[in-house]
């Protein structure tokens, strides 16, 4: 099977501001070097803390946010070299459900309009036929269609979510990349939301990348998990690979830091990172992780690791993965 | 907590209703704008009809006042109750006139330096700066003085020196509009550019558009006063509140009404502005409103 | 035996252009020194005016119009302005989930914690200044005279926060109120910063209320916790009964609606609807609307919290149908 998305050593960077007359001035690596693939029908989670890059490679898959450098190939053309119209036609298989409900929904229009919106633009429907349309949108997403006469300031977080999952839905896309959906609603809403974006890719095949900061919800819905540090994927598997035998240590802390609902578990041994997250202005020499690393060693400070592939279809950057180690005795 | 707070089922009268100081604004313009109108039918005598007979003649309530001029007369004996009624209408030509020509030009080049950035940002904006650096009177003195005074050239004038206020705010908003998530939805879904600037950025800029208007209308009102009181206004026998104003600089010593009424009349039409700018505000955004 | 802080039926109150929403409406606890009481609860539940009203921080519109807040026996509801500010800070203090706009941005972080002890304390700008870096010191920030004379821009989130816990415990208090102190870090830091709080908690024998909607973080931390739901108290019991035997539907529900880090699932228990409007004063339960246990008399009278088991309250008509 072909991938539907392919990106290739995707790049951002943003130059830091020059002082004065200066002409030299560094440059900020949000994104360094990117690659993946996402398979027809399957949820790619992107995991990550705050500054690790995964926004800004949604937006730039999205062609929301110009990347500096790579290609992204949908269906095997490159999204990054079309302009204009054939722009417009290629988003339409390519779609975007926002954090935060708040801001993502225009105030000044009605929902049935922000609905209605990308079918207009690609005059998809007209008249009858569009507000049948949008109706069928809001119910799908379970919401009525007199809400549709409403405006988005009436509505709560998980509804306004809704109703931008249905948005995304307007155009049939092929993809949808969910950029931290769930992370600014009540906890007794996620819950409804994460089952709404399973129930729908059931019902019209769709293929997502789901970018999280939260491993359950990230272990709930995805099929493949991909996690990110620094700018740079450091481990990619499965979700059964990553939860059963984890290869990147810093995806192993992250698990274990994960507050875990039930008290009994609470005097477990785990690892707790040390240290900050180092600046993306200047980041480490070797791996970007060895600063925090328990095991780093002298190679670690010096040569950067390739993501690889570990075992079949477990691929890691680091030089020590985690159970090679323990075979080999560390 | 934003959803809980239970909406109320408005129309507009009931949001003018429940705003005092917007019913305020509102009758106040109203007001101004029927007398304006109707200038010819309310004014008792001809603003231009001089009397020297009858000159500086206090108001009704004053001792020596003549029953006939209720606000007393100027200098040359004209009426100053029908000079105030005529004047309404030049100060509200003016004022709305030049508030059109500046929100016009400058959110149109606020809209261009704040969405498209780059090299429109720096050349709208650093034109902006010297329109800003250059003291309006002095900018508006050359102007005047290379076109010749009139009521049309006072507009421009005035809009063309007013627009800086509107390109900073405007371009600042889009700015900070354009990073919102919905302008981003938008772009995703294939919008052109034309339907990002007019659907999504332009309404969402309207309250403060309106708020800086009121403002506006209420500074071009004043600078048409200076600009008159300075002699580049309007030209007798044309009468505006600002001319009115200078005629009587030289007697506020002794006759203060000569000065005073047109002044109030200034005071309160900018404040009734202001208020029903205000109100304005409130009643465009769709937060204010429920349909249930 | 008397508590370090004891608040009796608790009523805040906000008043709206639509009506009076009642925020926090009749709430009970307790907290002991050294213990670490949870109130976890979803937006609009009550859980963070509950903790600025014990700060005495509530402002327009909103005023506590009932109940009573004893901290060591004495009524703080009664205190003056001034007296209250002598005890924030002091003997109760607060760390906020946002670490830069709780600090100043314009004084260094080293003048802001001597501030607070030269206010308390009267001590002179040296000593204030040795005690704050030694305090630096405490929270785990290397390099602790460095980082006093830093900026609040100038550091991460992590460390900022572990600058906020430098001011809230300099002054050793006897009440620690962390409201949601780790909602806006990154995972590996809330590790570190949660790990302090409790440390730091344990060696001052200080009582702690945390307020959070993380069930993750009230297992790790709490002793006690409190469930509020629109404003009330529907469960209050030991972090092992909360987790092992909750019997209220709604704590039920919002356990079973958690991903699990250990577990593969097809899909969520998800409580239906939303949360409720406050400004409505219902007669019945306030979640009834959206339990699935609730009958008629669940609509029509308002469960009050009642023992459930020993220390477990609950405020549930059919506890102990909910609890199987």
């Amino acid at each position: 099977m072909k991938p539907l998305l392919e990106v290739k050593a995707l790049t951002k960077q943003y130059p830091l501001p020059r002082k004065g007359f200066r002409k030299e001035s560094g440059a900020v690596q949000a994104v360094s070097g990117v690659d993946l693939a996402v398979m027809p029908g399957e949820t790619l989670g992107i995991v990550g803390e705050s500054g690790c890059g995964k926004s800004t490679l949604g937006l730039m898959i999205a062609r929301l946010l110009e990347p500096t450098a790579g290609q992204v190939l949908f269906e095997g053309k490159d999204l990054l070299k079309v302009e204009g119209d054939e722009l417009r036609k290629a988003r339409r298989d390519l779609q975007f459900v926002f954090q935060d409900p708040y801001s993502s929904l225009n105030p000044r229009m009605k929902v049935s309009e922000i609905i209605a919106e990308p079918m207009q633009i690609h005059g998809l429907y007209k008249g009858v036929e569009l507000t049948k349309e949008v109706s069928r949108l809001l119910q799908a997403v379970g919401l009525s269609q007199q809400q549709g006469d409403r405006y988005p300031h009436e509505f709560s977080g998980g509804q306004r979510q809704r109703i931008g999952i249905a948005r995304a839905l307007s155009l049939n896309p092929k993809l949808i990349i969910c950029d931290e959906p769930i992370s600014a609603l009540d906890v007794s809403i996620q819950a409804q939301i994460l089952n709404l974006l399973k129930d729908l890719q059931a019902e019209y095949k769709l293929t997502y990348m789901f970018i999280s900061h939260g491993l359950p919800s990230i272990r709930f819905i995805s099929d493949r998990i991909a996690v990110m540090y620094l700018g740079r994927i450091v481990e990619i598997a499965t979700k059964q690979q990553i939860f059963s035998s984890v290869k990147h240590p810093y995806t192993e802390a992250l698990l274990q830091a994960v507050p875990i609902p039930d008290p009994s578990l609470r005097k477990k041994e785990r690892i707790i990172l040390r240290g900050e997250l180092p600046n993306p202005a200047n980041p480490p020499k070797g791996c970007a992780f060895h600063t925090r690393c328990p095991y780093a060693t002298e190679r670690c400070q010096q040569e950067q690791p390739q993501l690889i592939e570990v075992e079949a279809g477990h691929y890691a950057a680091c030089h020590y993965p985690l159970d090679k180690r323990k075979e080999e005795g560390h | 907590m934003e959803q809980q707070i239970k909406k109320r089922k408005t129309t507009l009268w009931s949001l003018l209703w429940n705003s005092k100081l917007g019913s305020l604004g509102a009758i106040i313009v109203l007001f101004v704008v029927l007398v304006a109108i109707f200038a010819p039918w309310i004014a008792p005598y001809d603003p231009a009809a001089l009397d020297p007979i009858k000159r500086l003649k206090p108001p009704f309530w004053m001792e020596g006042s003549l029953p006939e001029h209720l606000l007393g007369t100027d200098n040359l004996g004209r009426d100053i109750l029908s000079r105030l009624i005529y004047g309404s209408r030049v100060s509200l030509i003016v004022g709305v006139g030049a508030v059109l020509v500046s929100g016009l030009v400058g959110t149109l080049l606020g809209l261009l330096a704040g969405y498209y950035g780059k090299w429109s940002n720096i050349l709208i904006m650093r034109t902006a700066d010297a329109f800003h650096a250059i003291p309006s009177l002095l900018l508006m003195l050359v102007m005047l003085a290379v076109v010749g005074p009139g009521l049309t050239t006072l507009i421009f004038v005035i809009g063309l020196t007013n627009w800086v206020s509107y390109a900073r705010v405007v371009r600042g908003e889009v700015l900070s509009i354009k990073e919102r998530d919905f302008v981003r939805a938008a772009r995703a879904a294939g919008a052109s550019n034309a339907r990002m600037l007019f659907k999504h950025i332009l309404p969402n800029i309207m309250s403060t558009f309106i708020v800086l208007s009121g403002m506006n209308v209420a500074t071009t009102i004043l600078m048409e006063s200076s600009l008159s009181f300075l002699g580049l206004g309007i030209k007798p026998p044309d009468v505006s509140w600002g001319t009115m104003l200078s005629d009587g600089k030289q007697y506020i010593a002794t006759s203060w009404w000569v000065s005073t009424f047109p002044g109030l009349a200034i005071t309160i039409t900018v404040l009734g502005v202001i208020f029903l700018g205000d109100w304005l505000r409130d009643v465009l955004d769709p937060r204010m409103k429920a349909n249930d | 035996m008397s508590h370090l802080l004891e608040v009796n039926h608790l009523q805040t109150h906000f008043k709206t252009p639509d009506g009076i929403l009642r925020a926090v409406n009749g709430v009970s606890f307790t907290v002991d020194a050294g213990e670490t009481l949870a109130i976890v609860g979803e937006s609009g539940s009550g859980k963070s005016v509950t903790s600025m009203s014990i700060l005495g921080l509530v402002s327009d519109p909103g005023k506590v119009v009932g109940g009573e807040i004893l901290f060591e026996g004495k009524n703080l509801l009664r205190l003056t302005k001034k007296e209250y500010r002598n005890m924030r800070g002091k003997a109760i203090s607060v760390i906020f989930q946002e670490p830069m706009t709780s600090l100043n941005p314009i004084f260094t972080v080293g003048f802001q914690i001597s501030e607070v002890l030269r206010t308390h304390y009267k001590l002179n700008r040296k000593a204030a200044k040795q005690r704050a870096i030694e305090m630096l010191d405490t929270v785990g920030i290397a390099n602790a005279e460095k980082v006093y004379a830093r900026y609040p821009h100038q550091l991460s989130g992590g460390m900022r926060q572990r600058v906020m816990i430098a001011i809230a415990l300099v002054c050793q208090p006897k009440l620690l109120i962390a409201d949601e102190p780790t909602t806006a870090l990154d995972v590996t830091i809330q590790a570190q910063i949660l790990e302090l709080i409790q440390k730091l908690a344990k060696e001052q024998n200080t009582g702690v209320i945390l307020i959070t909607h993380d069930l993750g973080v009230v297992a790790e931390m709490a002793d006690k916790v409190a469930v509020m739901y629109g404003g009330e108290i529907v469960e209050h019991a030991s972090v092992e009964q909360i987790f092992h035997r909750p019997s209220h539907p709604y704590t039920q529900g919002l356990l079973a609606s958690l991903p699990k880090i250990h577990e593969d699932e097809q899909r969520l228990y998800s409580l239906p609807g939303t949360v409720p409007n406050l400004l409505e004063s219902s007669e019945g339960c306030t979640f009834a609307p959206r339990c699935k246990f609730a009958s008629e008399a669940c609509l029509q009278s308002k469960p009050r919290l009642a023992l459930q088991g020993e220390q477990h309250w609950v405020s549930c008509l059919k506890a102990e149908e909910v609890r199987g």
